[in-house]
């Protein structure tokens, strides 16, 4: 379709994705379980990063409302955990996010800029705050116990949805749906005057990026066997997939992805290594980033390749 | 035919009538000018027409349909198709992209991907804009981004194009080649409604020209007549 | 009867008038800076904790401690806007650029923020008890503290208003927040005054602070709550709006006291509700232009 564009389908890199995809799914046998459950952890960012930048890369509408959507898929396991097979409880919870965001979609795509980024993530806030009350007030406790799934199975499924997603985006970008998502993006009033109806556009994509979301929310929630909203819903859920897409740059869809593995495993490193200046480091880097490479590492690598090459 | 009609539109904003009462009618096949001085609303009518606005009041109906309250991307698939004063490009996508986001979603039925790119690198054609198919709309010069909102909105096969100051910026040479298109343009049998301020190219090229000011049309009539007004010649020397 | 009443309005007056002041102080921030500062809450969490160590330090009392933290944190604001979002401002290239960086980077200094706090304060919940004894109004029993932090809320904030409405420099901010394209072409300074605004912000922050631990618990994590609040009150009396923001806030405020009355768990869930309904139904706010 982009016959004018560069993309990535050399078989040079087709082929280099297939060995790593191998790597990856081989990776339990030979490796220390530390590092499948730490896999695991990458996985689950690198989804929802991957899932944002399905809607808010080409669109430019900043959701934060990803803490919403894998926090439904979390609860949905939870709920439903006992009495189904796990299977079943994945798709559901990503099913139940795909229909909040119909929902939310629908209310508030008409809200632009900030008013649709503050919006969002006060949908997030709201069902936790309201969760939180519920569950104090009418059931007794608050959280609830989930079933334990081996981390092997975990990290697999993890695999599969990553898998999916990136097949789903791919897919995405090179369609005519991604053309009308990058149209809506860099001009929205035009997009609606060449016949695009955005409303249907923007909301089927948030839906779309919503599902990934709860599959991912579904099967993590029982790598943490104890849940309540607070860490369901939490709005670093939210803020995580932006910062990272950022880091990585979304013009490409390396970006995201690098741009997640990479954040999550320096999270990783750091909460253990500086547990108490984690935060430290990751504000400062962040605010680095933002200054000196505004594109990402995308950015970087583009200025890299013009500087490099002169084809 | 009339393809285009207004009954009494009116358009308020706050306590401000931008658009009162005005009437129009549009035959299919002519050229039209909509001329008045700056804030005489005529933006405002274009806006009603192609669905950006609501109307306060008042009528729209393209070929006997009634359009107003419809959607922007529901009138450009019956048909009409507009460009903006101020381009609205996809300024980060190639003109190529442009046109072809334009052929694969404009018209009614929707067409394959090789079929729309076919058509999308005929348009640029049209326009003489295919050497530079790969640039990015936002590095082109002026006089080629008017041209590229000219083959975006032609790209959704539309029987009724409205220019919005479409030689607005342009030297006297891109003048003239923006006539010429426009020319070539009716030759298709697309009806045209424009805005324009370049006086000369809007007397020699419209059938017809309609003026609005203040918000109401004052004059309606052949170049000849409007030129011999003595309406619009108090409007355009007394302000 | 009454005195729950009296008490349910002192309070809301009292969290009113700190909401307001947050709130004025958010708006002045993104109004002319275009700046959503999500760091705002840290503001005024390390306004609060300052006069914290002030107080159990030196005996410094919180009163003085609004001399202290308010110019002190204007200064922190005005440097860090000079520096950060100024050089962010010079190297975007668009407007939308420049508002998805600085709001990003304003994530990035509330986690370093945060995290300073940590590491100074630690993680506890800590409190004042200034002026805590009881006083009696109209036969009524109330604290002393509430009532003093009461007056200095409404206080500041009224001075604030005339502040806005009467001075020239008032004008002239209410002008840049409301329209900044045109009160550049009119000449003002634009820089400067973008500056000076987001220091005005941290000013609100750094007298909000010192109220806020005069009367309720404080922790290095409270931050982020009170930019949440701030920015509702802000949609609440409009984009743009500063008297909007001051009249905002004071109405949240009366909502809050009345429903913590109710069900203290539920006062966030009803500034939820309340935001997404306004942004549903009336997205402009109250005095914010359609």
């Amino acid at each position: 379709m982009d016959s004018t564009r560069v993309i990535y389908k050399r078989p040079f890199s087709l082929g280099i994705l297939f060995l790593i995809l191998i790597l990856l799914a081989t990776m339990p046998f030979y490796v220390q379980p530390y590092l499948v459950i730490l896999l695991s952890s990458i996985f689950m960012y690198v989804i929802i990063t991957l899932s944002w930048t399905i809607f808010s890369g080409p669109t430019r509408y900043i959701s934060l409302a990803s803490a919403a959507f894998f926090g439904v898929g979390v609860y949905t396991s939870a709920i439903l955990g006992q009495a189904l097979p796990l299977p079943v409880v994945i798709v559901i919870g990503g099913l139940v996010s795909f229909i909040l965001a119909l929902f939310i979609g629908l209310l508030t795509l008409r809200l632009r800029g900030m008013y649709f980024i503050i919006f969002t993530f006060g949908i997030s806030e709201l069902i936790r705050h309201f969760l939180l009350w519920w569950e104090a007030n009418f059931t007794g406790t608050v959280g609830r116990w989930v079933v334990i799934v081996d981390n092997t199975t975990v990290y697999y499924v993890m695999l599969v949805i990553f898998i999916m997603a990136l097949l789903t985006a791919y897919l995405i970008r090179r369609s005519r749906f991604g053309l009308a998502l990058r149209s809506i993006g860099e001009y929205e009033e035009a997009a609606t005057h060449i016949g695009i109806n955005a409303t249907v556009v923007k909301t089927t994509a948030f839906a779309i990026s919503a599902f990934f979301m709860g599959l991912a929310g579904a099967i993590m929630a029982t790598r943490w066997t104890y849940i309540d909203p607070r860490i369901a819903f939490d709005p670093l859920f939210s803020f995580m997939p932006v910062l990272m897409a950022i880091f990585g740059g979304t013009g490409q869809l390396y970006g995201p992805i690098f741009g997640a593995a990479i954040f999550a495993y320096l999270e990783e490193i750091l909460i253990t290594k500086f547990p108490y200046y984690y935060m430290l480091l990751f504000g400062t880097i962040l605010i680095i980033v933002i200054m000196f490479l505004p594109h990402g590492l995308v950015g970087l690598v583009q200025k890299w390749r013009k500087g490099g090459s002169r084809r | 035919m009339r393809i285009l009609e207004g009954k009494k539109v009116t358009k308020h904003f706050g306590g401000l009538a931008a658009l009162h009462y005005v009437d129009f009618d549009i035959k299919q096949g002519e050229v039209v000018g909509l001329i008045g001085p700056n804030g005489a609303g005529k933006t405002t009518l274009f806006n009603l027409i192609s669905g950006s606005l609501p109307t306060t009041a008042g009528e729209i109906r393209y070929k006997g349909k009634k359009i107003t309250g419809l959607k922007p991307h529901q009138i450009c698939k019956m048909g009409v198709a507009r460009t903006f004063q101020s381009a609205q490009l996809f300024a980060g996508l190639t003109v190529f992209e442009n046109a072809l986001a334009a052929s694969l979603f404009g018209k009614k039925r929707s067409i394959s991907v090789p079929d729309a790119e076919r058509e999308a690198m005929e348009l640029l054609e049209f326009v003489e804009l295919s050497p530079v198919s790969t640039m990015l709309a936002k590095d082109l010069p002026v006089a080629n981004q008017k041209r590229l909102e000219v083959a975006r909105a032609l790209a959704t096969k539309p029987e009724l194009l409205l220019f919005d100051e479409v030689m607005a910026g342009l030297n006297p040479t891109e003048v003239a080649q923006v006539m010429e298109l426009i020319i070539k343009i009716r030759n298709t049998g697309v009806t045209l409604f424009l805005i324009e301020h370049v006086m000369k190219a809007i007397m020699s090229i419209c059938d017809r020209i309609i003026v609005l000011h203040h918000g109401e049309k004052i004059e309606e009539g052949t170049p000849q007549e409007i030129a011999a007004s003595q309406k619009v010649v108090e409007v355009y020397l007394g302000e | 009867m009454f005195i729950t009443f009296l008490d349910v309005v002192i309070g809301g007056l009292i969290m009113g008038g700190i909401y307001a002041l947050i709130a004025v102080g958010l708006s002045l921030q993104y109004g002319v800076g275009r700046v959503l500062n999500v760091s705002h809450g840290e503001f005024i969490m390390l306004g609060a904790f300052a006069t914290w160590s002030l107080y159990t330090v030196f005996g410094i009392s919180p009163l003085v401690s609004l001399i202290i933290c308010g110019p002190g944190l204007f200064l922190i604001g005005f440097l860090i806007h000079r520096t950060l979002f100024q050089y962010l401002r010079g190297t975007s290239e668009s407007i939308g650029a420049f508002a998805d960086s600085s709001l990003l980077a304003s994530f990035g200094l509330l986690f370093i923020i945060q995290n300073l706090a940590l590491l100074i304060w630690k993680a506890d919940i800590r409190g004042l008890s200034y002026l805590n004894v009881p006083v009696s109004i109209l036969g009524a029993i109330f604290e002393a503290n509430r009532l003093i932090a009461l007056l200095f809320a409404v206080g500041i904030s009224l001075a604030f208003y005339i502040f806005l409405t009467r001075t020239r420099l008032g004008k002239a901010i209410r002008a840049a927040a409301e329209d900044p394209a045109t009160a550049q072409v009119m000449g003002v300074n634009i820089r400067r005054v973008l500056a000076i605004c987001f220091g005005l912000g941290a000013l609100m922050a750094g007298f909000a602070g010192p109220l806020i631990s005069m009367i309720y618990e404080m922790q290095p994590t409270m931050g982020l709550e009170y930019t949440i609040i701030a920015i509702i009150v802000v949609v609440l009396g409009g984009l743009g709006s500063i008297t909007g923001s001051l009249i905002g806030g004071f109405i949240l405020g009366l909502i809050g006291s009345v429903v913590t009355n109710f069900d203290p768990g539920l006062s966030l869930v009803a500034y939820y509700v309340i935001f997404i309904l306004l942004l549903l139904v009336r997205p402009t706010g109250l005095l914010g232009k359609s």
